[in-house]
């Protein structure tokens, strides 16, 4: 079971790094919604797989019994999908600003903060 | 659970955070009416700087300070913990943001200002104050998001499209760092089965040695990303230049120090063992950060673009730190990032300051500054030689202990490190005032004598952090000590776990 999940991650991580390498801003924003979820199933798998026994603390008794799914990694996936969603929104939101403004989705062709062919620094001291 | 509460005086550990996010809150609420918002930031600023004023005190006679929420018992809860160096940094942090009020409330004229500006500083602080104070890697993870999301917004505001470029490449890149950090995380979490700090410290000599490489390897990665460490720095000279100066300011000052922060905690305090490791690649990461970075700042013309590559080359610097583990060479790092909050924030508030006196942002259009502004000229220069260290300024101090902790290690490691520490120095002054030479002293290109022209009270701020840069140079056994406890912090962690609550007996 593990093995499987570690070769989905490492199938979503090469997706991922994939679409990065894009020098399209819609590319590049799917490969790093793909890599979040790659983590958050790297996460999950690293947390243990158990499967079907919910953390649930029977009555009466102070800990949960033996063999039971960890709660953690949920938690932490939990919370890095919402940093992950505000993160991917606010990026959607910036990348159509982007284009609008710029009129190009092409990273390449962004160059407006930093001059292409920028001018010789002086020579004089 | 445990039944003891945290007595009220631990609570200045917590007390920064909750100040920032309810003041962010706050400002958020009257941002339609006409309420001297800047005043009220400066405020709840000023409380978080006394607050860590108390807390650095506190922290540097009693030791570490630690506080776990919740009611949990410490590895599970989640942390809290300010040893000398978060304390000390969150300070710097609180008091360069409390300048940058203050410059943005007297030196930019009102009106143009966009309404979120002060709820997204103060969450800015918030960030940077909970990722120096934390004691969880997880919870470091979140501040982390809190940081880069409040700069999104600080570097966007405004929309126009030259900051709308930069952010694409400022948040792209950062985005990418934050979740390499996070693969990391889980990496570690199914190591070690814990992300509470001090427990890190306590099993991570227990687990593989190659895994735990492999981990400190994408914390490398991660927050070397964040710092703008020499291969993966690109995102800072596309990005720190197109704000507005006060803002840019207040993000060099801050953010690339979080991902030293981070490596220093993460690699020589909880992995010590992986940074051993990962010592080669540090020590080449630093010694070609600290060489190229300054030949960028002398190639580029654009000013606050070449003093982004000053910050970058100042990463190296910290980074030679890490590469040098002794106590010298820990207390140098931690005193340089302490330092650079402080002076790279002058420096841009200074080449604010020319920009708005000469309408220009290009050095070569500039010109004959010190005739229409001395004042200016003088900030300016003693800000540069602070950055590239030269005696009298606290810039001198991180470096001399750098140099004695290259000079003390054996190997081909120190040699080569003090050799680029040198170099870099070199480069850094001649960066620097090449800049100075460009702007201040000679004549403008068209010969045109320029009106004599006052900055007035917008050069009060940047006059206040470079008075501190020249006090704390010329009597530094504060900060030199603080640094060197800070060292010893880092190098045996024992009290820090003691602290939190765990440790006993092993």
């Amino acid at each position: 079971m593990e093995i499987a999940f570690a070769a989905l991650v490492g199938v979503f991580l090469a997706v991922a790094v994939f679409l990065l390498l894009s020098r399209t801003l819609i590319r590049m924003l799917l490969g790093l919604a793909v890599l979040g979820n790659a983590v958050n199933l790297l996460i999950f798998t690293a947390g243990r797989l158990t499967r079907a026994v919910p953390p649930i603390v029977p009555e009466g008794a102070t800990v949960p019994s033996a063999p039971f799914a960890n709660p953690l990694p949920q938690a932490l996936i939990l919370t890095a999908i919402v940093i992950g969603f505000a993160m991917f929104a606010f990026l959607l939101v910036l990348a159509w600003r982007a284009c609008q403004a710029l009129e190009t989705d092409d990273t390449g062709a962004m160059r407006l903060a930093e001059p292409e062919g920028g001018p010789h620094p002086p020579l004089s001291y | 659970m445990t039944a003891l509460s945290t007595p009220i005086a631990d609570w200045i550990v917590v007390l920064p955070v909750v100040l920032a996010l309810l003041g962010a809150a706050l400002l958020l609420m009257p941002m339609r009416s006409r309420l001297p918002l800047g005043g009220l930031a400066i405020l709840v600023t000023a409380a978080i700087c006394a607050n860590d004023v108390l807390l650095f005190m506190r922290v540097f006679a009693d030791g570490p300070l630690a506080m776990t929420m919740g009611k949990w018992l410490p590895p599970f809860g989640i942390s809290f913990s300010a040893d000398v160096m978060g304390a000390a940094f969150a300070l710097a942090g609180a008091f360069v943001t409390l300048v940058v009020l203050f410059y943005l409330a007297v030196g930019e004229p009102r009106g143009d200002r966009e309404q979120g500006l002060y709820p997204l500083i103060l969450l800015l602080l918030a960030g940077i104050s909970g990722a120096f104070l934390t004691g969880d890697l997880f919870n470091l993870y979140v501040w982390f998001e809190v940081m880069l999301i409040a700069s999104f917004g600080l570097l966007a505001g405004g929309g126009r499209a030259i900051q709308l470029d930069a952010t694409v490449k400022y948040g792209f890149l950062n985005f990418l760092a934050t979740t390499l950090f996070l693969m990391a995380l889980g990496l570690l979490y199914g190591l070690l089965g814990t992300l509470n700090m001090a427990d890190i410290a306590l099993s991570a000599p227990k687990a593989a040695p190659a895994a735990m490489a492999g981990i400190g390897a994408l914390f490398l990665l991660a927050f070397g990303t964040k710092a703008a460490a020499f291969p993966v720095n690109t995102w800072l000279p596309a990005s720190y230049h197109a704000p507005p100066a006060a803002l840019s300011a207040l993000l060099a000052g801050l953010l690339t120090k979080v991902g030293v922060y981070a490596l220093l905690r993460t690699l020589v305090a909880l992995l010590p063992g992986a940074r051993e490791t990962l010592e080669p690649a540090i020590a080449v990461i630093a010694i070609a950060t600290m060489l190229l970075a300054p030949l960028g700042a002398i190639a580029e013309t654009n000013l606050r673009r070449a003093i982004g590559f000053m910050v970058i080359g100042g990463i190296g610097i910290a980074l030679s730190g890490l590469a040098l583990p002794s106590q010298a060479g820990l207390a140098g790092a931690t005193l340089y990032v302490f330092h650079a909050i402080l002076t790279m924030t002058a420096l841009y508030l200074v080449a604010g300051l020319a920009e708005k006196l000469t309408g220009e942002t290009d050095s070569r259009r500039m010109g004959g500054l010190y005739a229409a502004s001395a004042p200016v000229s003088i900030l300016f220069l003693v800000a540069v030689l602070a950055a590239s260290g030269v005696p009298p300024f606290l810039g001198f101090w991180p470096k001399l202990l750098l140099l004695q902790a290259g000079a003390g290690n054996a190997g081909l490691v120190g040699i080569a490190l003090v050799v680029a520490l040198l170099v870099n120095a070199l480069l850094t002054l001649i960066a620097g005032t090449r800049l100075w030479a460009h702007i201040f002293w000679r004549q403008k290109p068209d010969r045109a004598v320029p009106p004599a022209v006052s900055a007035g009270l917008a050069s009060v701020p940047a006059a206040i952090l470079v008075a501190a840069i020249v006090l704390a140079g010329l009597w530094p056994d504060l900060p030199v000590a603080a640094a060197n406890a800070a060292a010893s912090g880092l190098i045996d962690p024992a009290q820090y776990i003691a602290a939190v609550g765990l440790g006993g007996a092993p």
